[in-house]
């Protein structure tokens, strides 16, 4: 669809521009409601609405106060420190775990495959009240229930940090597992092989080979991890107390209850943020297509 | 017979490299083990415990066990209440209930079921202890040794666990206190009062008091004056206990006893409520179905299951309002995405590469952003009825309701879904030919024709794809109809959430739950089927 025909109807030509009208407003649709953000961020006021000075341009209308409440107030800062400190162990543990297991699965004979793969990638499909709950009543318990008997645990996990973080790590690991054994599919055997022939035994074949390789992947993976956690409100309402308040959950009271223009200056950090990673991701994928032989995109 | 083939080794060549394959198998799947397990336990088992828990009801007979036995030969039907037995065996259960604060609990369980037994527990609970206080009174005056709080620990204990009592209390009674044992021959004689005894002692170690210096519960005063009428002098005890048990007896002989039936009745007449007794009766097993036919609004009856009176139907309702919610959401996603997935896929690259960004930045921004987005446009007083009332549209007494039902639930959600549609639809028009368009055109084919007949049958398992994925995450959503939804617009999420953290019937919010997971289970084994868990892509 590069452009129309010159023999083209007027019928066609009006389809064609009346298309590309509507895609430019799904488009809009699309991206209008979080560029909305960014202005109302700066407002001086403490409304949810542009204000006639806003309109109008006038200086006095912008400002960064809901900036410097978020910067200066021990709630939101708390809420901060608790999501950085949850999110990278959780992604650092899914992200060891799933590399792993990716490179197990694309193994030419695994027993079980299919019942596996599914297994592993549930966590993204079941819903995560479902799971909030379940991990709610089970984290509870000072015990692992198994088919030989409880083993006892001297904690609970409810409430907990590590709680939090166990939680989070599984629900990161379906991305993990996806983009890893995506990566893996278009990995050449024979230079494994090769390195094994030339002497290289399997761990330094892994990291000299192998990980460079992979590591476009691992990295996405790690990244849709690590936003899963930093994201997540569900799980960490139910499995969490109030000392790990993450900044998500601030937000989500914050939305419930008292609404406070602060929520929008943290959205318009949180949208910086995606920009970011969005560019990264970007940047990763066309070095996984230069290494693997294709062309980039 | 062909010679066997030998590897280098001398081994069978079959042998040998059945070998290998077991050995990759083998390091294939220790590769995995470390995450499968921890998935099991963090994930797996947490959602099974869940499962369980809808059709768990242990809480009647751990609460009751003596009173869900004698129960359970009570005739319903007959429309009159239990027997003295039955009002014997509730008094001395709920002697250790109040004490282990375990029948409100149970009350509240029970009063999902019947509205009202909730404070009936609790109204009897505090007169309970009343039961054995006229044979406390009557052999306190007559024996005074049964005036000392030992009394019954003496007469009961077994004489190796008095000695490890007092070698406790000698060591300076720190820490648990050694756990209660009865005495063989009182066992046998005083069966029921040395099981509450039991409850008695087990207590006071769990908080690590001395039995024996404890105000004992008067309804021991009252087992034992039942027990020890006109039973044999037991064989081989202590001489302090034969002496206790001797004088007991004999003060006790003829002595008056409380009613447990009518004290009941006096303290709560809900007690010679039949309905009250059949509620007990009903969920007396350790397994119920009744949190399950509570989510379908049904009930378990005197008669068997019925209908839940019109007013307390919601359940049905809620999930018929999630299925419409999500289809609606899931077509509306269809609707939007399909052109944009269409256009992306056959634009250059660059360009498309680029227009893809605006799809991609919604999926990469946080779900609390997008939904305070929505929150700030919607409002009465929000960015878009601004606009409308400024532009003349609406007038501004008459703002539009956007916001808490079900309109601002479907914008906003087909909003923060709409990527999931757009990616695997693109994912599978990428890989349509378009010269199969242009073959059609020059056979003659309309526009129209050539795309209905030719373009949009392959691009099926995109639309496929695009709708379980989309369906399968709208059912299961809590957080932004938890905020835009208001009452009408919410999901049966929602109400999980509700009876978990506000009105903790959470056998009920499991059984809720259970549903959902089997639907969404089902549809993810389709997903499965017609798409392939390992053909799920990410980020296009």
């Amino acid at each position: 669809m590069s452009g129309l025909p010159p023999y083209a109807s007027t019928g066609q030509r009006v389809w064609y521009y009346s298309f590309r009208v509507i895609c430019g407003l799904i488009f809009f649709f699309l991206i209008a409601p979080i560029m909305v953000i960014i202005p109302l961020s700066f407002n001086a006021e403490d409304f949810f609405t542009f204000t006639p000075e806003m309109l109008s341009l006038q200086p006095e209308g912008f400002s960064t106060k809901h900036y410097e409440d978020f910067f200066t107030n021990s709630d939101w800062q708390l809420a901060l420190r608790n999501s950085l400190k949850i999110a990278p162990v959780a992604t650092l543990l899914s992200v060891t775990l799933g590399t792993l297991a990716a490179i197990g699965l694309s193994q030419s004979h695994v027993p079980f495959r299919r019942a596996i793969m599914a297994t592993l990638i549930s966590p993204m499909i079941v819903p995560l009240i479902i799971s909030a709950t379940g991990m709610y009543f089970f984290y509870s318990n000072p015990y692992i229930p198994t088919p030989f008997g409880k083993i006892e645990l001297p904690f609970t996990l409810t409430g907990t940090y590590w709680g939090v973080v166990l939680a989070h790590a599984a629900l990161g690991i379906p991305f993990v597992i996806i983009t890893v054994t995506a990566t893996l599919v278009g990995f050449d055997r024979s230079l494994t092989r090769a390195a094994a022939n030339m002497g290289a035994g399997p761990v330094r074949t892994f990291f000299k080979i192998q990980m460079p390789l992979i590591l476009p992947g691992v990295v996405s993976g790690g990244l849709f991890a690590f936003i899963t956690s930093f994201d997540e409100v569900v799980v960490v309402l139910f499995v969490g107390s109030a000392g790990q308040k993450t900044l998500p959950w601030q937000m989500f009271t914050g939305l419930r209850e008292q609404i406070s223009p602060t929520i929008l200056a943290v959205a318009t950090l949180l949208i910086a943020i995606s920009i970011v990673l969005l560019f990264v991701l970007e940047v990763l994928r066309r070095r996984s297509e230069r290494l693997r032989g294709m062309s980039p995109g | 017979m062909a010679e066997q083939m030998l590897a280098a080794d001398g081994r069978p060549l079959k042998a040998s490299l059945n070998r290998a394959l077991r050995r990759q198998k083998i390091r294939a799947l220790m590769l995995i083990a470390p995450l499968l397990i921890f998935i099991l336990v963090s994930f797996v088992m947490p959602i099974a415990d869940m499962l369980l828990r809808s059709i768990q009801n242990q809480i009647v007979g751990d609460t009751l066990p003596r009173t869900v036995v004698e129960l359970a030969d009570w005739d319903r039907a007959a429309g009159t209440e239990p027997d003295a037995v039955v009002f014997e065996a509730l008094a001395r259960d709920l002697a250790v209930a109040v004490e282990q604060k375990a029948h409100t609990r149970l009350g509240s369980r029970l009063n999902y079921e019947l509205t009202g037994v909730s404070s009936l527990f609790r109204k009897t609970g505090r007169g309970v202890d009343e039961i054995g206080e006229t044979v406390q009174d009557a052999l306190e005056e007559a024996v005074p040794a049964f005036e000392e709080r030992a009394a019954f620990g003496v007469m009961l204990g077994s004489p190796d666990w008095l000695a490890e009592i007092a070698a406790w209390r000698e060591a300076g009674s720190d820490g648990r206190p050694p756990t209660f044992a009865p005495s063989g021959p009182m066992q046998e004689a005083l069966p029921d009062t040395a099981a509450l005894y039991q409850s008695f002692a087990d207590l006071a170690v769990a908080s690590e008091d001395d039995p024996l210096e404890e105000r004992p519960w008067p309804i021991f005063y009252h087992v034992f004056a039942q027990e020890a009428q006109g039973i044999a002098f037991p064989e081989n005890i202590t001489a302090e206990a034969a002496a206790l048990f001797v004088d007991g007896q004999r003060a006790l002989d003829g002595a008056a006893l409380d009613d447990p039936k009518a004290l009941f009745i006096d303290i709560d007449d809900d007690w010679a409520d039949p309905e009250v007794w059949q509620t007990i009766q009903t969920f007396s097993p350790d397994y119920t179905n009744g949190y399950f036919l509570n989510s379908v609004d049904l009930l378990k009856g005197p008669d068997g299951v019925e209908v839940r009176p019109e007013d307390e139907q919601i359940y049905i309702t809620l999930f018929v309002r999630t299925m419409i919610m999500s289809m609606t959401i899931m077509g509306m996603c269809v609707l939007l995405g399909y052109p944009i997935a269409w256009l992306l896929a056959n634009l250059p690259a660059r360009t498309a590469n680029l227009l893809m960004i605006l799809v991609l930045l919604p999926f990469w921004t946080s779900l609390l952003v997008r939904t305070s987005a929505w929150k700030v446009l919607l409002q009465q007083q929000g960015v878009i009825n601004d606009i409308l009332v400024g532009i003349g549209i609406v007038a501004d007494g008459n703002r539009l309701e956007l916001i808490n039902n079900q309109t601002g639930t479907i914008i906003a959600m087909t909003h923060i879904l709409l990527p999931f549609m757009i990616l695997p639809l693109y994912s599978v028009m990428k890989t349509i030919p378009p010269s199969y368009l242009r073959a059609a055109k020059s056979l003659g084919a309309t526009d129209w024709t050539a795309f209905w007949r030719v373009y949009f049958p392959q691009s099926v398992p995109g639309i496929g794809a695009g709708c379980i994925l989309v369906f399968i995450l709208s059912i299961g959503y809590y957080i932004t109809p938890e905020i835009v939804g208001g009452t009408k617009g919410v999901f049966i999420s929602n109400r999980i959430a509700y009876h978990i953290s506000s009105s903790l019937n959470w056998g009920l919010a499991a059984a809720l739950g259970t549903i959902l997971l089997a639907v969404v289970m089902i549809l993810y084994w389709l997903y499965d089927r017609i798409v392939g868990i390992d053909n799920v892509k990410l980020g296009g």
